[in-house]
């Protein structure tokens, strides 16, 4: 079966120019995006999940920041070739975003419905009574009572969950073939977090939205996404579908990824398993594989050169020295 | 909202009368009077003269007597130039100084938040750095020094503009300069303080929710960011338009602006008890009344400000 790709990352590259020297927060990430797929990006803080996505969307802050090379393709179109306008319709039009802190992410100054309004009548094209009309109806879509109320109040007058439906109606109310979800439940309470996440993943199913689900939290992507590529250090070291990433991690920081999460269907273990150390500094990364000082299988060879990929099948990619030693050998 | 309003006006009463009552007892505790001068009057003239304004009586009744005369709205005859009461010379100058002051704090808005909004757009750019210098010279350089350089510059050097004097002698060209000169610091300082609040905002998570939503630069910056900066420009809006009532004065000095601020200065310098009084009680209202409008706007602004 062909998959039906809408969005194509290619070797994006994206630097920031600091007093201590040039941030790699982003080098040389590529991955696909399918029509109604689900796709989990899942890396520790830092490695570069957010800047990623915001590259997607151009909406890197710069100065200081640069994309200093690859492609993104959406539709056919190269993202980085469009004018400012053409970008801005695919902004909020094409591809929708949500955040982190819904506390922090609606303009607190305006009304829920000025802000919703304001989108609608910019993408739709429609007068702002029937974007007003949208709107209420996303607000019922993503479960706030009393929508028709509700959307003349304040964001303060509003809980952080209530907040980030509100969030997930303006993200959609446009009818966005992407939505970048960068970690969604991460601010949230624990309860409010799973409402939250089956409200994305129902929704992205009826309306045939394509999710990215940036998130630090394993439990989210097997929860609800289609594949998973893991991130380290601006990098994508492992990529696979949901059931082969969690039933057979091939890189060894997936490995211990997978280690780390609690367990309720094991033996309860005396200690918790943690990988050792801390995620690199991506300032002038000398030419290695950045996860060597904290892997346990760590040769010469990570020290001196990046893994090149190594493909499992059609779905699997690991970037990993362990394998590419192994597939010559064979 | 008007339940607020009427117990913000009840509550500037007594903040009034605290300033009069204390303005009433210390005027009199500088040495020297109304009448004294040079040549020492004859003590029956003295006499008859302090007669004549009540001033041979104890002080408690003078006070109690000028507290009556200010709930009518009277704020007594001028000691020193006769037949002339404080009402009089307040209708005169107050709208001059008012028109003056207004013109200048609008200036100094406008610019201000201009040039704020413009440096937090480009900033770290040539642009930036230069409005940002021109801003430091505001703050630091006094307006009796602006005043006489820019006097210097555009009247006497590229004749642009009249030296000095009020619309009655020269139109609206003598406004150009004493406004210009008054709001210059206060520009500055608008601008400075705008910048900051710009850039605060300009990277704040709703900015990006904003532009994340495909708004113009000028949606967001004039919708989104412009509301939420200018908190700060408006919480310094009391203390600049003090600044400026007090900056008027040295202002109407340079120009020969025909204001209130003259009388204020010399007024203490005649000891010319009603007339310090009346302008002090001017002065007052207007900046406690400014202050409760700043808080009013700052409820208007901020929706997460409640008024119950």
């Amino acid at each position: 079966m062909k998959k039906d790709i809408i969005l194509k990352v290619e070797g994006l590259k994206t630097y920031f120019n600091t007093d201590e020297g040039v941030v790699k927060a982003v080098d040389g990430v590529s991955f696909e995006l399918s029509k109604g797929e689900t796709l989990g990006l899942v890396g520790e803080s830092g490695s570069g999940k957010s800047v990623s996505n915001l590259s997607i969307m151009s909406l890197i802050p710069s100065p200081p920041g640069k994309i200093m090379g690859g492609k993104v393709l959406f539709g056919d179109k190269s993202i980085f070739d469009l004018s400012e306008e053409e970008m801005r319709n695919i902004r909020g039009g094409k591809i929708g975003m949500i955040f982190q802190d819904p506390m922090t992410s609606l303009n607190p100054f305006l009304r829920i419905s000025t802000q919703m309004v304001e989108t609608i009548v910019l993408h739709k094209k429609v007068s702002k009574h029937e974007a007003k009309k949208r709107a209420i109806e996303m607000l019922d879509l993503v479960g706030i009572p009393k929508a028709y109320d509700r959307i003349n109040d304040y964001p303060h007058q509003f809980s952080g969950g209530m907040r980030q439906r509100v969030m997930i109606a303006m993200a959609l109310s446009c009818d966005p073939e992407v939505l970048i979800a960068d970690e969604p439940t991460s601010a949230l309470d624990v309860t409010i977090q799973a409402q939250i996440l089956e409200l994305i993943q129902s929704l992205s199913k009826k309306l045939g939205t394509a999710v990215i689900m940036i998130t630090h939290d394993l439990g989210v992507v097997a929860g609800m996404c289609d594949n998973v590529n893991v991130m380290y250090a601006g990098r994508i070291v492992e990529k696979g579908t949901n059931d082969e990433i969690f039933a057979d991690p091939k890189h060894p920081y997936t490995q211990g990824l997978i280690k780390s999460v609690p367990r309720l269907d094991k033996p309860k273990q005396k200690r918790l398993y943690s990988i050792e150390g801390q995620p690199p500094n991506v300032i002038d990364l000398p030419e290695c594989c950045p996860f060597f000082p904290r892997c346990e299988f760590a040769m010469d060879k990570c020290k001196t050169a990046y893994p090149p990929v190594t493909k499992f099948g059609d779905t699997r990619e690991v970037s990993c020295w362990l394998y590419e030693e192994k597939t010559r050998g064979e | 909202m008007t339940k607020y309003i009427i117990r913000r006006v009840l509550g500037l009463i007594p903040t009034i009368f605290i300033i009069i009552t204390i303005c009433f007892f210390f005027i009199r505790l500088a040495p020297g009077g109304p009448f004294s001068s040079e040549k020492k009057l004859p003590p029956q003239i003295l006499k008859n003269m302090q007669k004549k304004y009540h001033m041979d009586q104890p002080l408690i009744v003078q006070y109690g007597q000028y507290l009556v005369d200010v709930l009518r709205g009277d704020l007594g005859p001028s000691y020193k130039y006769k037949d002339y009461d404080v009402n009089y010379f307040i209708k005169q100058t107050l709208p001059k100084s008012m028109l003056l002051g207004g013109l200048a704090l609008l200036v100094a808005l406008i610019l201000g938040i201009g040039t704020g909004m413009i440096s937090s757009l480009k900033r770290n750019s040539w642009i930036d750095y230069s409005s940002m210098s021109v801003a430091v010279i505001g703050i630091s350089v006094p307006l009796f020094v602006i005043a006489p350089i820019l006097m210097y510059i555009f009247a006497m050097k590229l004749n642009w503009l009249p030296v000095a004097g009020w619309l009655d002698d020269g139109g609206a060209k003598t406004l150009v300069l004493p406004v210009l000169s008054l709001s210059a610091p206060y520009f500055a300082m608008i601008a400075r303080l705008s910048r900051a609040s710009f850039l605060d905002s300009l990277r704040s998570d709703y900015i990006r929710t904003a532009r994340a939503k495909g708004l113009k630069t000028s949606v967001i910056m004039f919708k989104h960011v412009l509301k939420g900066a200018s908190l700060p420009v408006v919480s310094y809006l009391g203390p600049a338009f003090s600044g400026i009532i007090t900056g008027s004065i040295v202002i109407e000095q340079i120009f020969r602006i025909p204001g209130l601020g003259r009388h204020f200065v010399q007024s203490a310098f005649n000891r010319d008890y009603t007339m310090i009084m009346g302008t002090v009680i001017v002065y007052s209202l207007i900046l406690v009344f400014m202050n409760f409008l700043v808080d009013i706007i700052y409820g208007y602004l901020d929706p997460r400000i409640s008024y119950s």
